[in-house]
């Protein structure tokens, strides 16, 4: 019988990933002897490389077992973390994510750096790295030189029980090259005495072909426990037993192990979610109960009988039932694809780390509402600005620790992720404490890229203007910041998913840089407002109250702006009408309705001919087929089938202060 | 229209089939690999500040997608839209594009060399959009591309950063 596995490829990749994050993440805490942490760490490790050997990853289990190894060590206490451990233990787990990601995605593993951490772990593990490189060099030369191997494998006679085949190990070996068994019947018992699912057997191969021994251990890697393995190079001296500790394989082994496993698709590329169980039965249960709604209604709607009240008032009852039934199936299923903001903040510790360490600089990070749950959507979409912004604050914004300490500071600055939810909004802050972004370099920057600044620009202008594209902070340019993406990407990948980039800065203070996103990427909270034909969908969240304006409410500034008197404040008033170009009904704002919006910069009325219904709206992106619209955030279906804008409060704001 | 005729020379390598339509008096023709459906003009719903030629946005089966007016666009034809007029739609890579045109005439099939290259017009119409003239049955037909037509950015279809 032969089980295909490949399936299970995808699932395996994923875990670990999964997998390795925990290690990176137990590696990064690892302050104190917690002997819980470093078990969980060595646990994730060992299944990787159970793992990678049964899925033909043989790359990945060998370079794995060097770390296992060493974590054994720390787990029994033979050895004890050291800044050096853990430093190649992260490069380790690098390694094997860059192997696995290479595996997945069929692309090339970084051979160099393997091989650099390979033997940095065989030289913390106390192996001879002469004795290693010699073999890599006899590798490279040609592994001609082996020319094949004696195995000797004993299994214990309980190995059967645990589910493993002898049988199958041997043919397993047959794939990697031609084989001569001999089986020792020697100590098999008496027919009487036998027990029939015990192993009583053991064999001796020649293994002819030149592979090394790390190949042939990975296809006893799940039953090294259960049996004596001897492995000697044919033709050499018998009894040199080969290191038992994982070689260097060049790179031509690895490909010719890769071709050994059947080429099966082993690509699920479609991203997959991990959900609760109990997410799912509630949805289950949902969806059991809609049915019964369901049935109920037909048999209202199809019932012989004349219709009468009764039936009305039990048709409204299911039609009750239905509402409520459908918004918590649509809850619910929004709920699966809501995870937690931890999934993007758990790199940023060793990407503070590790750049810090690179920047010689010493930082903190703080990290606060890692539970914060927000779409998966977004949280792909959230990974590369925010990491730009955590570099970009301790490589341009954390001063040096002379510099600090010279202005009166902490030696170590202080970078403090934070999430949140306000109104149907999730913030992302990221603040540090350094040195704040300096007005006139910027100013001065812009003037000679020919953007139009001027000295008396109000200061959140000029913060904007790093989100210029194409706005070069080159003096300052590293090798740290500087690749991947900059700020003006940051600012379009948030503006892509609806959200929107502030920024706030205080000279010697730091600086203070926040996203606002949406819950979700999929429905929002909605009223519809009227003006003259047209309807547009005004987020809930933006709506603070309505109110129908009289004249002495209204007043106007240098005989255009106008602004509306409520309660002791003048707000701006914003025509949608003027705004989108559309005959109105109300010309007058006395004849309107005038919504009070709360926007990022403050309050802010809107002058619309009449209020609809709320809703809850399915927000379509406009995108999709044709551009940004500005004072439009996306597009709805409503219930007639007809097309309604969304409307961007904040854009609209800002086009105001365009025109 | 022979039909026969133009279904048998469809078969052959180098010969396309073209949808072609009318505007104003022109007839053009745009690779019918192209064309999704065709459909009535409905239901639009206007998006503030754009361009006169686009129309706007409707719903096609939950796809938000805008519909742009050629005959406004080419100053060809009257703009007026009734039960007839008709909305061609399109698959331009991934997006979908819906287009107002006057009529849809027919289907015919052209191999490469009945397309001959267009003249320099000057300005009235960049021929960069034209991969020639074909004649069929005395009528002549101007084929465009319109894969570069939709992503031309005087369009305004695609987000300039996008593009």
């Amino acid at each position: 019988m032969t089980l295909d596995v490949s399936q299970f490829v995808g699932v395996f990749l994923e875990e670990s990933f999964e997998g390795l994050d925990l290690m990176e993440a137990g590696l990064l805490q690892f302050r104190e002897d917690d002997p819980e942490a470093v078990n969980s760490i060595f646990r994730a490790a060992h299944s990787i490389k159970g793992g990678a050997g049964t899925f033909g990853f043989r790359e990945v289990s060998d370079f794995t077992h060097g770390a296992e190894t060493l974590l054994d060590q720390i787990r029994q206490g033979e050895r004890r973390m050291s800044s050096e451990i853990s430093d190649t233990l992260l490069c380790a787990v690098d390694c094997i994510r860059d192997m696995l990601r290479a595996a997945s995605d069929g692309g090339e593993a970084d051979t160099a750096r393997l091989l650099q951490t390979r033997e940095a772990i065989e030289h913390l593990l106390g192996t001879r790295p002469a004795e290693s490189q010699e073999e890599g060099a006899q590798q490279a030369n040609g592994a001609d030189k082996v020319r094949g191997w004696r195995i000797v494998f004993k299994p214990q006679p309980g190995m059967m029980k645990t589910g493993n085949d002898p049988l199958r190990l041997i043919s397993e070996l047959e794939g990697i090259g031609l084989l001569s068994v001999r089986t020792h019947t020697d100590v098999l018992p008496s027919l009487a005495e036998m027990e029939a699912e015990a192993c009583h057997l053991h064999w001796e191969i020649e293994l002819h072909a030149p592979v090394e021994a790390g190949a042939i251990r990975a296809v006893f890697d799940w039953v090294e426990d259960e049996c004596e393995l001897l492995l000697e190079p044919l033709g050499d001296a018998p009894g040199t037993p080969a290191p038992t500790v994982a070689e260097p394989k060049s790179d031509a082994n690895g490909t010719q192990t890769n071709t050994a496993r059947p080429a099966e698709p082993r690509r699920t590329d479609a991203s997959s979610i991990r959900v609760a169980v109990e997410k799912v039965d509630s949805l289950v249960n949902l969806v059991g109960e809609l049915v019964i709604t369901q049935s109920m209604l037909n048999e209202v709607g199809n019932a012989n009988s004349e219709f009468d009240v009764a039936r009305v008032e039990r048709l409204r009852e299911g039609l009750g039932q239905l509402e409520r039934q459908t918004r918590e199936l649509q809850e619910g299923v929004m709920g699966i694809r809501m995870l937690p903001i931890s999934f993007v903040f758990s790199r940023f510790p060793r990407v503070v780390r590790d750049m810090a360490n690179a920047l010689g600089k010493s930082v903190d990070l703080r990290m606060e509402g890692e539970e914060t749950e927000l779409d998966k959507g977004l949280i792909e979409k959230l990974a590369d600005p925010l990491t730009h912004l955590v570099r970009n604050a301790i490589d341009h914004g954390i001063e040096s620790t002379e510099q600090r300490v010279a202005a009166g500071k902490p030696a170590a600055g202080q970078i403090s992720l934070k999430a949140y939810h306000q109104g149907g909004n999730i913030v992302v802050e990221v603040a540090d404490d350094g040195a704040g972004l300096n007005r006139e370099k910027l100013l001065a920057k812009a003037a000679s890229q020919g953007l139009p600044v001027s000295d008396t620009m109000p200061d959140r202008d000029v913060w904007a203007l790093i989100f210029a594209a194409g706005f070069s902070t080159a003096d300052k340019v590293t090798d740290i910041s500087g690749r991947g993406v900059g700020m003006d990407v940051v600012r379009r990948n948030i503006e892509a998913v609806n959200g929107r980039v502030e920024i706030d800065s205080t000279p010697g203070g730091g600086t203070h840089i926040i996203l606002r996103l949406p819950l979700t990427l999929a429905i929002l909270d909605g009223m519809s407002v009227h003006v003259g034909d047209q309807t547009y969908i005004l987020p809930l969240t933006a709506i603070l109250e309505s109110i129908q304006p009289t004249t002495e409410q209204l007043g106007t500034v240098g005989g255009v702006g106008r602004v509306v008197h409520l309660r002791g404040d003048y707000l701006p008033l914003i025509a949608l009408h003027e705004s989108f170009n559309v005959e109105p009904e109300a010309h007058r704002p006395e004849d309107g309705i005038v919504i009070i919006t709360a926007a990022s910069d403050g309050r802010a009325a809107l002058l619309v001919d009449a209020l609809g219904a709320q809703h809850q709206v399915v927000i379509k992106s406009l995108e999709t087929n044709y551009r940004k619209v500005p004072g439009i955030s996306g597009a709805t279906i409503m219930g007639d089938g007809k097309v309604a804008m969304i409307l961007d409060v904040d854009m609209l704001l800002r086009l105001r202060h365009m025109h | 229209m022979s039909d026969e005729k133009n279904l048998a020379a469809a078969v052959t390598d180098d010969a396309r089939e073209y949808l072609t339509f009318r505007l104003g008096k022109e007839e053009y023709g745009l690779n019918i690999l192209n064309v999704q459906e065709i459909r009535g003009y409905d239901a639009v719903t206007k998006i503030a500040n754009s361009p006169p030629f686009i129309k706007g946005v409707i719903n096609m089966r939950g796809v938000i997608v805008p519909i742009i007016d050629m005959r406004i666009r080419f100053n060809l034809g009257e703009a007026t839209y009734d039960e007839f007029t008709v909305v061609i739609i399109l698959n331009i890579g991934k997006r979908v594009i819906g287009m107002v045109v006057d009529a849809v005439s027919d289907v015919t099939s052209l191999q490469n060399d009945q397309v001959r290259p267009a003249p320099e017009f000057g300005t009235v119409l960049d021929t960069a959009y034209i991969d020639g003239l074909a004649t069929v049955d005395e009528r002549m037909i101007i084929v465009i591309d319109i894969e570069k037509l939709m992503t031309a950015e005087d369009m305004g279809l695609v987000d300039q950063v996008a593009a």
